[in-house]
């Protein structure tokens, strides 16, 4: 479908992105000054930011507007017009990330009140707002490059923002490099768009991606591929993920759950026209999604931190997706509706940890919680609420959407299709009983607190957005997939949506998924609801809990395979450098300088021994102008 | 006279000042062993300006007793004030310039 120009609200567009960046700006340079009222201001941006796309979003009406806005690039061949596409696609991410954004703004107001850096924390997450925006309002890849570059630093600047931890340091190089790595892949494929078309608009890459050799294509899906699996924690980049709970809780929130993570399926299902011509790379995203789906699952089983589970839950849900944009057509609006639920029920359930864990004086060890029900009560039923949501209990967001993608795989309709449903129905179960075992080593059983703990609720500031939260987690499945179904409003992006020929019939899915569910939250019940928890972990387990206590070795083979021989590699540059090059230039230097302080020996100081050497220079010219005259 | 003598009068003299100037350690005997070189050279132009009857070599005599005449004053200068910083006018103690 072509674009139109932009007119009325939506030319202000720009706008989305540039209030949270001046917010940012005026938070950083401002300096302490700012210090009393920084949080409002960055709260501001983005609750104005939401109003605002909120309008476009009513506006737009199934059109996709192009908002010219100035030439970014010219030079020679290249010209890259800097500029906005608000289609139907983009319109769900900007509500997606200012409205838990703008939420998570104000949570934060509460979590972080007794910091001292409070500003520069808004500042940062006003950054990543702005980032993020332009990630998914580009219209041309430099843009979203720019877009991915900026929330890789955000990300990096909040994971590591309480810098003096040395285990928070370490998580944000590890983020930062890794994301690198799949940088790399989206910065190739950029660079093969522009060599192969010598465009990088949306526009023009899609338009003519038809005439390339079909090789291509599917390096630059691979390439692509790549990018989207360091950003979203996919299989093989997935170990920095958990590792970047150790930043504070809203940043794992809204960038490390509901947003910056997602961004990967967002570059998937954008380029779903590269996709369509490419079945191979479209197979590797399957696979990628596939793999990940079981490892997160399995890895969630088996941590005692309450954040980690909840990261590797997102590793697995974020895998789910991945599985549903690799399934084609018939899974991109499964995938984006999974997104849109996922970012709400798991901003609500991380927003509720980051509440118990102000609750319990920051301990984020499972083992030392419990009991802690009837001493919190909006934070156990909003948490509750998320829970039921991610493990798809029946009529809540996961179940709607959840069962949309095991749908989609089954609709394949060949035996790749039957194997990745009943992967996607085991991580269902596997979901459940991770979940559950969360839920009851946190709320229910005896209170294994440390002594001098004295749990409370948290502030109206914190627990308001967590309701909100969770009213989203119960109903935005039913609105997005039953009362105003998403294919209807991706269609512009996606084309029509076909009649879909079930292999399945989706009752029997239904039931199936929620009679796995039922056997993980019960097989749960029985490990850890009917026991005492022990207060530190048992040493003595079956290898299968030792393996997914360390993810499934994934620290272990990324430390085997590429840091040892990366510092193998370094250590014999460094050798070559300081013997070899170093050697070179300081033996040089030395022999000169050895030289002429042997010859600086000859200066005596002595007039007479001057005197003496000019004579007997002057007898050498003498004699040899006569003996050239003579001769 | 032949022209001869005069040059050997002259390569005698430059020799007494070559020498000199190589054995003594006085600064003013040195000064003056050098202002004997210069001046037998002098001699020498003076001989051969005759000898060929043009006057170039009185002329070149001339410059060169003119920069004789600036490089004694240069030069008796800063034997006086080695002289006042040294208490001593001997070339060898003044030996600081070196390596």
């Amino acid at each position: 479908m072509e674009t139109v120009p932009a007119d009325g609200l939506i030319a202000a567009s720009w706008l989305l992105i540039a209030l949270p960046l001046a917010g940012a700006a005026v938070l950083l340079l401002g300096g302490r000054r700012t210090d009393r009222w920084g949080h409002l201001l960055g709260t501001g941006t983005v609750v104005t930011a939401f109003v605002l796309g909120l309008l476009c979003t009513l506006q737009l009406g199934g059109r996709r507007v192009d908002v010219e806005l100035f030439t970014f690039v010219a030079t020679g061949s290249l010209d890259v017009q800097a500029g906005l596409l608000f289609d139907p696609l983009s319109a769900l991410f900007v509500l997606l990330i200012t409205g838990v954004g703008a939420l998570i703004h104000v949570y934060s107001i509460g979590y972080m009140a007794h910091d001292p850096r409070r500003r520069r924390f808004f500042a940062y997450l006003n950054l990543f707002v702005a980032a993020m925006l332009l990630l998914v309002l580009g219209d041309n890849f430099v843009a979203l490059y720019v877009g991915w570059e900026g929330v890789g630093l955000a990300s990096y600047l909040l994971i590591a923002f309480w810098h003096e931890r040395p285990s928070a340091a370490t998580a944000a190089k590890k983020a930062f490099i890794m994301n690198r790595v799949g940088d790399v892949g989206l910065a190739l494929a950029i660079f093969l768009m522009f060599a192969q078309l010598g465009t990088v608009s949306y526009e023009g890459v899609f338009g003519s991606v038809g005439l390339l050799a079909g090789g291509t294509v599917t390096a630059m899906g691979l390439l692509l591929l790549l990018g989207a699996c360091g950003k979203s924690g996919q299989f093989p980049l997935q170990a920095w993920l958990p590792d970047a709970m150790e930043g504070p809780t809203p940043v794992s929130a809204l960038i490390h759950a509901a947003t910056m993570v997602t961004a990967g399926v967002y570059l998937i299902a954008r380029c779903a026209p590269i996709y369509d011509a490419t079945p191979t790379a479209r197979a590797v995203v399957l696979a990628v999604g596939a793999i990940t789906l079981m490892i997160g699952a399995i890895a969630g089983c088996a941590q005692d931190d309450i954040k980690k589970v909840l990261a590797y839950s997102t590793v697995s849900q974020i895998g789910y997706m991945f599985l549903a944009v690799g399934l084609g057509p018939i899974g991109y609006v499964a995938g984006l509706a999974h997104l849109l639920t996922h970012g709400f029920f798991k901003a609500g359930l991380f927003l509720g940890a980051g509440s118990v864990m102000h609750a319990m004086g920051d301990e984020v060890d499972m083992r030392r919680f419990g009991g802690l029900a009837p001493h919190m009560k909006v934070t156990f039923v909003t948490f509750g609420l998320g829970y039921l949501a991610l493990i798809g209990f029946p009529f809540l967001s996961g179940f709607y959407t959840k069962d949309a993608i095991i749908e989609a795989a089954f609709d394949r309709g060949d035996g790749w299709g039957y194997l990745l449903g009943g992967l996607a129905i085991l991580a269902a179960g596997l979901t459940a009983f991770y979940m559950t075992r969360l839920m009851l080593m946190t709320f229910f059983g005896r209170p294994r607190w440390e002594p001098g703990v004295h749990p409370h609720e948290s502030p109206a500031v914190m627990t308001a957005p967590m309701v909100l939260l969770a009213v989203g987690s119960v109903l935005a499945g039913f609105l997005l997939v039953v009362a105003f179904p998403l294919e209807g409003w991706l269609a512009p992006v996606f084309g029509e949506p076909e009649a879909a020929e079930h292999v399945v019939a989706p009752i029997v899915v239904s039931v199936l998924v929620t009679v796995v569910m039922a056997v993980g939250v019960l097989t749960a019940w029985l490990f850890v609801g009917r026991r005492e928890v022990p207060v530190t972990a048992p040493v003595r387990v079956s290898p299968v809990t030792r393996a997914a206590r360390r993810a499934l070795y994934a620290d272990a083979v990324n430390e085997s395979l590429f840091m040892r021989p990366g510092q193998w590699l370094t250590r014999a540059l460094v050798w070559v450098d300081n013997r070899g090059v170093d050697g070179a230039v300081n033996g040089l230097a030395a022999t000169l300088g050895g030289s002429s302080s042997r010859l600086g020996r000859t200066q005596t100081g002595f007039v007479r021994s001057y005197a003496l050497s000019m004579l007997g220079g002057a007898l050498v010219v003498a004699g040899a102008l006569v003996a050239v005259t003579t001769g | 006279m032949s022209l001869t003598h005069y040059l050997v009068l002259a390569a005698i003299l430059f020799t007494i000042g070559a020498v000199g100037v190589l054995v003594r350690r006085n600064a003013i005997v040195v000064f003056m062993c050098v202002e004997l070189m210069l001046n037998s050279v002098n001699l020498t132009l003076v001989t051969f300006a005759r000898a060929s009857g043009t006057l170039d070599g009185q002329v070149m005599a001339f410059f060169v007793m003119v920069v004789a005449a600036a490089e004694v004053v240069i030069g008796l200068a800063i034997i006086m004030s080695i002289y006042r910083t040294r208490r001593s006018a001997s070339v060898d103690d003044a030996n600081l310039l070196k390596y």
